[in-house]
């Protein structure tokens, strides 16, 4: 298999790019990771007039824990950076937690997270994972830089708020109101196989009290699924067996699965249910060796 | 006859444009034309005639391809070639010497880490990745590093033993 003929441009600044992407009309799409974009030139569901290739814009590589805990992730941090990042995995306990679970090792060596995001597969990680600790991207066009909700930039399966002329060039993840803390459970069948059920929790924790609360779904719906109403009534509690219960079957009622080869819709919204709890138990037990 | 693997011609079609770009491979400056879509993969076997890089699922799935691309591994199926130009990359024909096996692949015909041998080369490649960032692993710790290459014949138990094998022999050589 090999993509359709394509024009390739690889400028060494972000502007530059920019003025590609607008002089292209619309028909350029870039080129970050290429772990989800290359497959699917191949499978030629893409099939761009142009490619514009990020890789050799220098400075968007980083992974930046600011002193207030907000964390922002350059356009080409790639999913091993998250993975070995030391200061991860406690500024971002749902980051860490996700990073070794995204695709395959060797995959992770390339992929990009903000590509990633970008990319709103209803089976993507790093979307749900954004949505559940309420991020948002960094755009930039020729008019300059705005910031995008992820429960807005994630507008639809395979679908982006970015214009025609702008690259997402951050992802940041605001500050905790006190600790962040939360988890990432995915099953899958076999490594790089497409999530039965993932599961994001991210709840910032002041003391043992819940200060805000955060979750998202991926693999069991047409999309990203937002479900941080659903664990809304935890924000100002402490967790109890009871009030982990009550918000685990809260999102499970949120997800939206299909009966398929992975498994009927029930079991996987049964999935979603002991995930939560689990992550739930398990923050409400090292909350209270911390209390 | 043509096989499956003449799909991608090594010279592209008169009149489509192209660059020219410059390749270290296996230590080697290489420099080739090529269009824009051609994939590293391609690139490697039609274009540079290095046929030890296998394409297997060609979807990103199966680590056949794999190779070094500035020392950390890569799917070269899912890499175009112009990416590579300017950068270092090594492929499974740049592990052995003209009189020496790589330690890797000894461990591969000590333990009999191959049966058919399609994965073998994506398997090596991504063990060297995993040797050079951590030179004593454990069994789960090179199971996680190969989960992203296939073997449909081992079950992967002989593969695990020739990386830990490796590994041992790597160590032992650098003390």
């Amino acid at each position: 298999m090999y993509p359709s003929r394509f024009g390739y441009e690889s400028p060494k600044t972000v502007e530059e790019a920019i003025a590609i992407l607008d002089a292209s009309g619309g028909d350029a799409k870039i080129l970050a990771g290429g772990q989800s974009l290359v497959p699917m030139l191949k499978l030629r569901f893409a099939a761009p007039e142009m490619l514009v290739d990020i890789n050799n814009i220098d400075g968007l590589r980083y992974i930046n824990v600011e002193a207030d805990g907000t964390v922002r992730i350059g356009a080409l941090t790639r999913h091993e950076d998250l993975e070995y990042s030391d200061e991860l995995p406690t500024a971002s306990p749902v980051l860490a937690a996700a990073a070794h679970l995204v695709a395959d090792p060797i995959v992770r060596t390339r992929g990009t997270f903000v590509g990633s995001v970008c990319h709103a597969d209803p089976q993507g990680d790093w979307a749900a994972a954004m949505t559940a600790l309420g991020g948002h991207i960094v755009a930039q066009g020729p008019n300059g830089k705005r910031t995008i909700e992820v429960k807005d930039f994630v507008i639809g399966p395979f679908q982006n708020a970015l214009a025609y002329n702008e690259i997402a060039i951050e992802a940041v993840i605001p500050a905790p109101k006190g600790k962040s803390t939360g988890s990432y459970l995915k099953l899958e069948r076999r490594v790089g196989d497409f999530a039965t059920a993932s599961v994001a929790v991210s709840l910032d924790m002041v003391g043992d009290v819940v200060a805000r609360a955060g979750s998202a779904l991926a693999g069991v719906g047409g999309r990203t699924i937002d479900a941080t109403d659903a664990v809304a009534s935890l924000v100002g509690q402490k967790l109890t067996e009871e009030n982990i219960k009550t918000a685990a079957e809260a999102v499970a009622a949120a997800a939206e699965p299909r009966s398929d080869h992975r498994g009927t819709s029930d079991y996987k919204r049964q999935i979603v249910k002991t995930f939560v709890i689990r992550i739930l138990t398990g923050l409400a037990e090292s909350s209270q060796k911390v209390a | 006859m043509s096989s499956l693997y003449d799909e991608v011609a090594p010279a592209p079609a008169e009149g489509v444009p192209t660059r020219r770009i410059t390749v270290t491979v296996n230590g080697e400056p290489r420099t080739i034309d090529v269009e824009p879509r051609l994939l590293l993969a391609h690139m490697l076997r039609q274009g540079l005639k290095l046929t030890g890089t296998h394409s297997g699922c060609d979807t990103s799935n199966c680590g056949a391809c794999t190779i070094l691309f500035e020392g950390r591994p890569i799917k070269s199926c899912t890499m175009l070639a112009v990416q590579a130009d300017g950068h270092s990359i090594e492929t499974v024909e740049g592990l052995a010497t003209s009189s020496e096996l790589h330690p890797i692949q000894e461990g591969f015909k000590e333990e009999h880490g191959l049966h058919c041998g399609f994965c073998t080369p994506g398997m090596m490649m991504a063990s060297k990745a995993l040797l050079e960032k951590n030179p004593n692993p454990t069994e789960d710790e090179v199971r996680w590093a190969l989960s992203g290459n296939l073997c449909r014949c081992t079950g992967y138990q002989n593969i695990v033993k020739s990386v830990l094998w490796a590994a041992e022999k790597m160590r032992a050589e650098s003390n």
